[in-house]
């Protein structure tokens, strides 16, 4: 019998359905495969004892005939995401010990959907990095090494404990959050599938906040079909989140069947950045060649202000941030510092309860939004966000959807990168476009480079068709075939 | 535009977070680089585009104004650091 680590979830709920297993057993493997990695660091709070009781419970729905779209599958939880009586840090000092009296919307609605939680995954910091490099409980290791070569690699961040435990094989599954390119990236960096949603389209509701016009929950795993299949089972319109979209959710796992002949597949100038690697290109340039294959078109098209996404973001997202972690002041929950007078408490709170990375960001996004600046800066950078917005509308009247690389790199060794924010920022040049506009994107995994590292395509559409972006990604991973695993 | 060591102190103050002197000297620098980098929008001409604020383009909407919730303070001071009787605990502020 195939190990069931080995398997899609797909597969997993046939052979539940069948009888071949029982989530118990499925269960048992999973955190057999998490105790056996735990190298990898890519778990916070480990949760065996919650994800057993699960697994008993779930087997008992299935005798009775009244398993769910999920029912029996282990999933590994961004430790971004509330969970009700079980340890939500954001992977910050300042939370440490924090239990939610309260349950996300989206682990809530994978929970009555049946799956089963293995524990809390590790990321970077309030989900402000991209390199899992910046969390209070240590780096996260990639299962993946270069060829001849032991360094330790980053999984890609800010989910890069979810990423590192699916591509790994420890999750079947794992929720992730994107606000930057936070699903994305890492899903390239570790050879697995990472979608976003459209904004709204998933529940932020005890989702940990950084920078709510753009942090959007997602889902990691090892296919298309998986992926659409847990998109389909956590989003959904949700009155206690004011920007969730009252839309009905399509069922994603089945908009993979189709073709995507004749279709306009649009080919961005603009991320065609200056020392790109020659490999990443050639990928892209073999994925337009797959969806020709697959009787779709490429067409040119223009993106002209790709170039400032970045910045704008990084003042958009920083002043969000400053905003959204005021209320860590030490008073209502998580870490306090001793000091006898009420703003030296504060202070002290925050400096020791933050890491670099947050507070350099809380301090940007505190000086954009200060008297003198604020027009200077944040309304300039909500302009040019109106003006990407804009760019990608008027693509679309050209094309479908867009097919571009996913990061401008393979995934890099531990502490490169660490010298200048703004090279680290560099990460998420291709994946930040869609987060300011709202998009959905996709990373598949797609090719590897000379260092037998994964890289990935991106699948980016248009606001709400989701559909459209799976069915594309499920072509390229038929022409794909990627089959490489970490070693 | 450039974040000298007092602009960090009076930064760092408006987001209460303490900063010792070498923090300063070395969070400044950085700062700097980053204003710097995202000084680069000024080229865009951004002559009458509105600012976009969020993607989502309904209404809010509004619910009826009743009370939904309530009588759960136990559950609201369960992460507490510190609580007396029904209250969160902080440093004295009255003289």
């Amino acid at each position: 019998m195939t190990k069931l680590t080995q398997l899609t979830i797909t597969d997993a709920l046939k052979g539940l359905e069948n009888k071949n297993f029982t989530a118990q057993e499925l269960t048992q493997a999973h955190i057999d495969a998490m105790q056996s990695a735990k190298k990898l660091n890519a778990f916070i709070t480990e949760t065996p004892e919650i994800a057993l009781k699960q697994a008993k419970a779930s087997d008992d729905r299935r005798a009775k005939g009244n398993a769910g779209l999920l029912d029996g599958i282990p999933l590994a939880i961004k430790d971004l995401f509330c969970t009700k009586n079980v340890q939500t840090t954001a992977a910050s000092k300042i939370l440490e010990g924090f239990k939610p009296e309260y349950e996300s919307t989206v682990t809530k609605n994978l929970f009555s959907n049946g799956a089963i939680m293995l524990g809390k995954t590790n990321l970077d910091e309030f989900a402000m990095g991209s390199s899992n490099t910046t969390s209070y409980f240590g780096n996260v290791i990639s299962p993946w090494k270069r060829d001849g070569d032991d360094t330790d690699l980053v999984p890609g961040g800010s989910s890069g404990g979810s990423a590192a435990a699916v591509s790994a094989h420890i999750a079947m599954g794992a929720t992730g959050t994107d606000t930057g390119g936070s699903i994305r990236q890492p899903a390239s960096f570790t050879g697995i599938v990472g979608m976003k949603p459209t904004y709204g389209r998933c529940s932020r509701w005890g989702v940990i906040a950084f920078a709510s016009s753009l942090d959007t929950p997602g889902a990691f795993a090892r296919t298309v079909e998986d992926t659409a299949l847990l998109l389909e089972s956590m989003a959904g319109y949700d009155p206690m989140d004011s920007t969730s979209a009252n839309k009905e959710v399509p069922q994603y796992s089945k908009s993979l069947n189709g073709d995507i002949k004749g279709m306009k597949i649009g080919i961005p100038d603009e991320y065609r950045i200056d020392g790109m690697p020659d490999e990443i290109i050639k990928l892209w340039e073999q994925g337009i060649e797959w969806i020709k294959d697959a009787g779709a078109k490429a067409v040119r098209i223009s993106l002209p202000h790709t170039k400032y996404a970045l910045p704008a973001y990084y003042i958009i997202a920083p002043a969000e941030a400053s905003s959204n972690l005021a209320r860590y002041d030490g008073v209502r929950y998580g870490y306090r510092a001793n000091e006898n007078d009420l703003q030296d408490m504060y202070a002290k709170t925050r400096a020791e309860g933050f890491g670099e990375e947050v507070k350099r960001r809380i301090m940007m996004g505190t000086y954009v939004l200060s008297a003198g600046y604020y027009d200077a800066y944040y309304r300039k950078a909500q302009r040019v966000r109106r003006l990407i917005l804009e760019d990608f509308e008027k693509a679309y009247e050209k094309c479908d959807a867009i097919l571009t690389p996913t990061t401008p790199s393979a995934a890099f060794a531990i502490g490169e990168n660490e010298d200048d924010p703004i090279k680290m920022y560099l990460n998420d040049v291709f994946t930040v476009t869609g987060n300011l506009a709202g998009l959905p994107g996709i990373s598949i995994p797609s090719g590897i480079d000379k260092d037998g590292l994964p890289l990935g395509l991106q699948i980016t559409g248009r606001a709400w068709d989701e559909e459209t972006v799976l069915k594309i990604a499920g072509t390229i991973e038929k022409a794909a075939q990627f089959k490489c695993m970490p070693k | 535009m450039s974040m000298d060591k007092e602009a960090v102190c009076k930064v760092a103050r408006l987001s209460q977070i303490r900063v010792s002197e070498e923090e300063i000297e070395r969070i400044s620098p950085q700062l700097t680089g980053i204003l710097k980098w995202i000084e680069q929008l000024g080229e865009v001409n951004t002559d009458n585009v509105e600012p976009l604020a969020n993607v989502v383009d309904s209404d809010l909407h509004l619910r009826k104004d009743e009370i939904t919730d309530g009588n759960c303070s136990d559950k609201i001071l369960a992460n507490a650091p510190e609580e007396v009787q029904n209250f969160f605990v902080v440093p004295k502020v009255i003289e």
